[in-house]
């Protein structure tokens, strides 16, 4: 029999995309549909005076005119902290700003038109008297004392702030024999989804029905946000995703738009759309990481890691994001530090500051880039110090392949990791002996190759103690429906979301291994709560260990169910069978008996011939939420090479690397492609995206021509190994992979441009690696040397 | 005030009112109902937007439907349905070269152009004709591969045609 969980198998419903017939919200019209857009806060900080919407509610189109007045009533406010973050703090929120702006671009009044472009005239003439007031833009800035308030409403500026430490950390500075530090600077940028976000709401006052068709990663999440915040009965709100156009965590937050749209269709009871255009884009979406972090590490004389000291500091804008908060990445940053590594002792500091931006919170990733940059660069240091290589100081420090289960300085239980085994396999790809060489006879030629390396720990299939503890409504479970069709072929409904990660491929493999049928017999339906059951959906990596396991039990339910009927038609034992290629199969002969087509006719049309009591129904549900360990992690190890022009500071990356072990693999042709689109979203923040702000809190790149993202022509071939270390925790095995590439390709990146830099004893602590950057490194050595 | 338009979209004769500041997109997406045509930044610097003019790959939100009056459109639905560009589907479909499939559109029409062009393009080639096309999901890379294997099999058949 073919198994065909591990196959590399093709997307079915790509094909859609490559035939121009995606499913977008951003292509979807309903009838009477009206268009929303915002006014926005043209400044960063200061108080509303007024709003004068008077010549705007003329201009052609215009249906309405919504301010906060109107618009806020219908909106329960939302807050952005969780019980479990002790001591947070972040004020509510609503649809518009109401006295006081908090950032560039904050929405402020809604113009609903027949058109997007009459409304966009019409916002052009409303007028928006703020008298505006010094913002707060400077993180550090903002936590001095007497620092003027970001946001009014809070106590302070300091939104968050959290301490882990081990008892003899001190001690272990003290006894080092060699202490590394660093400061480290990470830029704010953000998800640049290239479908901007897209909602359309639709309230039928009729029914009572609230539909939205919703470009989102997490259906259900916004179900019950709806129904809350709008006070409707959940049973009323349906949330529909269709085709997404790329997320990565960006489009699971609430955002001021899209509850807009959601308000404004129960007041003109039409359907209500607003798709953000990208400069909208780049003032709304969520910003991500924008952390300061300092860092020392503590190495015995034969290089063994002693301990980590670290003071993460990250502004987050002038309110914590909901539900998941803005704290989750900088919490995420301080307990995933040094997380590969033999590291007894440790101290982590975070503060989370309030700005005047717009928020910043969970993104591909979360919190891992940072730590994985941190910990990596200063290992380098220390193999600098102690006259190891790379690969050897790694050898001497990564957690022993055999040495599991672990439990990490900062708290982490680790079920199985195989850092050592990575590290050989990723040795045998880069061979390292070759590029030395090649690196010393390029130099004499004025050519600066540098390669360097970063091992990880990614978090995977998240259960109720990610979110769930803190009092956050996301579910921790996922759902899967799987029935069998009167002519036998397969249907599986299921909570996990698809936005081109291939969820509907793997979920289909791994329901028709349960059921001995062909993948092409299984269809999947995600996306919409109506039709699906509820659950987490896809997010922080559980599409495949979370949803994967859900689909596999449900389908063996139905298998059971299938051979008890198989059975009493047969009249044989039901153990002596099982599902093979479509039919029913005798365990000892491997003879057909009866075929699934078979079997469905009987059920569906013809119970009356089965015997008395036997369940005929050929649907199933199943509901799994992980247990066992809190997290599945993964790990890896990813390495880079780069070429530097020192003349012009322009970096071309040469080629990377990546070993990654995500546990049992479903699908090793879209694992693949998740981890190159993960390392290319890794290397863009490395070197070229930023979200600039100057110091009124004006952003002044919020254009795809200003705010550079990777482009083909300046990405690197990327090749890929696995290992494969199945979890125990579930019965598939797999863990998530979509955090992987990105965790750290950034931190190879930069320890191969600071390993190219060396003879020149120049060095990069900050990101993006800019041309500009790199010059001033090459300048601040150059002065360095000459003028000590 | 609308004005007349009258242009061959996906060999169609279309006749339609449209305001002069209507973008082609726009027209295409919102008129005509063809939104296979993406929009990701309405500036030209993305190229989800891509179709082809009189055979030439141009920004849909970058030129005004106006400008497309007696010229000749071809957009992703076209090409899907003339099976023109069918075997650079069939190489994106075995490649996954593509995941939320927003930037998909684009990708087709400047490698179908590429091609054109330039029938035995190097993967620096590629890379660098694909320079205006901006993919956030996949790392390029499937992308690249499904085009330079796309290129071999057409030169293969055009050698075995011989
Ligand atoms: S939408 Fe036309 S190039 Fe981006
Ligand atoms: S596949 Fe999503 S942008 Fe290219």
């Amino acid at each position: 029999m073919t198994m065909h969980i591990g196959q590399s198998q093709r997307r079915e419903n790509a094909r859609r995309h490559l035939s121009g017939r995606g499913h977008f919200v951003s292509d979807l019209t309903l009838p009477r549909m009206l268009h929303a857009v915002f006014v926005r806060s043209p400044m960063a900080k200061g108080r509303l005076v007024e709003i004068d919407t008077s010549e705007a509610e003329q201009s052609p189109g215009v249906v309405r005119i919504l301010t906060a007045a109107e618009l806020n009533a219908r909106c329960k406010p939302w807050v952005g902290t969780l019980a479990h973050f002790a001591g947070m703090q972040s004020p509510p929120m609503n649809i518009l700003a109401e006295e006081e702006v908090l950032w560039t671009g904050q929405p402020v009044a809604m113009i609903i038109a027949k058109s997007r472009a009459e409304a966009e005239d019409a916002a052009d003439l409303v007028m928006v008297d703020i008298e505006d007031s010094e913002p707060v833009t400077d993180g550090a800035a903002a936590l001095q004392d007497g620092a003027p308030l970001a946001n009014s409403a809070a106590r302070n500026n300091l939104c968050y702030e959290a301490l882990l430490e081990t008892p003899a950390v001190n001690e272990a500075f003290a006894d080092a024999a060699h202490v590394v530090e660093a400061s480290f600077t990470f830029g704010r940028h953000t998800a640049v989804t290239l479908e901007p976000r897209a909602v359309i709401a639709d309230f039928d006052p009729s029914s009572g029905a609230l539909t939205v068709h919703h470009g989102t990663q997490t259906p259900y999440q916004f179900q019950d946000v709806y129904a809350r915040h709008f006070g409707l009965p959940e049973g009323k709100v349906r949330v529909i995703a269709p085709d997404v156009g790329g997320s990565f965590g960006m489009k699971l937050h609430v955002y001021n738009e899209e509850m807009g749209a959601v308000a404004a269709s129960m007041i003109l009871e039409r359907p209500v759309r607003y798709v953000a255009d990208r400069l909208e884009s780049f003032l709304s979406d969520i910003h991500a990481r924008d952390h300061i972090v300092k860092g020392r590490m503590a190495l015995d004389a034969e290089g063994k890691i002693l301990a980590m000291d670290v003071d993460d500091l990250a502004p987050v804008g002038a309110v914590s994001a909901y539900p998941r908060t803005s704290a989750a990445e900088g919490n995420q940053v301080i307990r995933l530090m040094g997380a590969p590594y033999n590291m007894p002792d440790y101290r982590g500091r975070l503060q989370v500051a309030f700005q005047n931006k717009v928020q910043t919170s969970q993104y591909r990733a979360v919190g891992h880039p940072i730590a994985c940059a941190v910990t990596e660069a200063l290992v380098e240091r220390a193999a600098e110090v102690t006259g190891l290589d790379p690969f050897e100081i790694r050898a001497r420090n990564l957690i022993a392949d055999d040495a599991y289960p672990h439990v990490s300085a900062t708290g982490y239980q680790f079920e199985k990791l195989s850092h050592q085994a990575s590290l050989a396999k990723l040795r045998e790809m880069m061979d390292p002996d070759a590029l030395r060489a090649d690196q010393a006879r390029l130099r004499e030629q004025g050519i600066y190759r540098g390669f360097g390396i970063a091992s990880f720990v990614e978090i995977t299939n998240p259960g109720a103690a990610f979110y769930g503890v803190g009092g956050a409504r996301i579910s921790a479970q996922d759902g899967a429906v799987v029935r069998m069709t009167p002519s036998g072929d397969i249907h599986c409904a299921i909570s996990v979301t698809e936005q081109g990660q291939g969820t509907e491929t793997i979920i289909a493999q791994v329901v028709a291994d349960q059921l001995g049928v062909s993948p092409e017999r299984v269809s999947v339906t995600t996306g919409d709560t109506a039709t699906t059951p509820s659950g987490g959906a896809t997010w922080a990596c559980r599409g495949a260990g979370i949803g994967g396991e859900t689909a596999l039990r449900a389908g063996r339910k139905l298998r059971e169910r299938i051979l008890t009927l198989a059975g009493a038609l047969l009249q044989a034992d039901p153990a002596t069978l099982r599902l093979e290629d479509g039919a029913v199969v005798d365990v000892a002969t491997g003879e057909a008996r009866i075929t699934l087509e078979e079997i469905g006719r009987v059920a569906t049309y013809r119970p009356d011939t089965l015997p008395d009591g036997v369940d005929h129904s050929l649907t199933v549900a199943h509901h799994f939420a992980p247990s066992g360990y809190p997290f599945d992690f993964t790990n890896g190890i990813q390495g880079s090479l780069v070429e530097v022009d020192v003349e012009t500071g322009i970096v071309r990356i040469l080629k990377h690397w990546v070993v990654e072990d995500c546990g049992r693999i479903i699908n090793p042709l879209l694992v693949d492609e998740q981890i190159r689109g993960g390392v290319v979203q890794g290397l863009g923040p490395a070197f070229f995206e930023e979200c600039q702000y100057d110091t009124d809190g004006q952003l002044t790149n919020g254009s795809l021509a200003d705010y550079l993202v990777p482009m083909a022509c300046e990405m690197p071939d990327i090749e890929i190994a696995h290992i494969e270390t199945p979890t125990e925790d579930t019965i598939l095995g797999a863990k998530g992979v979509g955090e992987a590439g990105t965790a750290a390709a950034g931190a190879a990146a930069m320890n191969a441009v600071n390993d190219a830099l060396r003879p020149f004893g120049a060095r990069l602590t900050q990101t993006p690696m800019t041309p500009l950057r790199i010059l001033d490194a090459l300048d601040a050595a150059r002065k360095q040397r000459t003028d000590p | 005030m609308k004005v007349m338009l009258s242009t061959t979209v996906n060999g169609e004769q279309v006749q339609e009112a449209v305001l002069p500041r209507t973008s082609l997109a726009d027209f295409l997406r919102e008129d005509l109902g063809l939104t296979g045509t993406h929009l990701g930044c309405e500036m030209g610097a993305c190229g989800a937007c891509l179709v082809l003019m009189d055979g030439v790959p141009v920004h849909a939100c970058l030129v005004l439907a106006v400008q497309a009056e007696g010229s000749t459109i071809e957009t992703i639905e076209g090409l899907n349905e003339t099976g023109a560009a069918a075997d650079l589907q069939a190489r994106f479909h075995d490649r996954n070269a593509l995941q939320c499939g927003f930037c998909t559109n684009g990708m087709l029409m400047s490698a179908q152009a590429l091609l054109e062009a330039n029938p035995a393009p190097t993967r620096d080639e590629i890379r660098d004709a694909l320079s205006g096309n901006y993919c956030r999901c996949t790392g390029y890379e499937a992308i690249v591969d499904a085009i330079d294997t796309t290129a071999r099999d057409r030169a293969a058949r055009t050698e075995a045609a011989k």
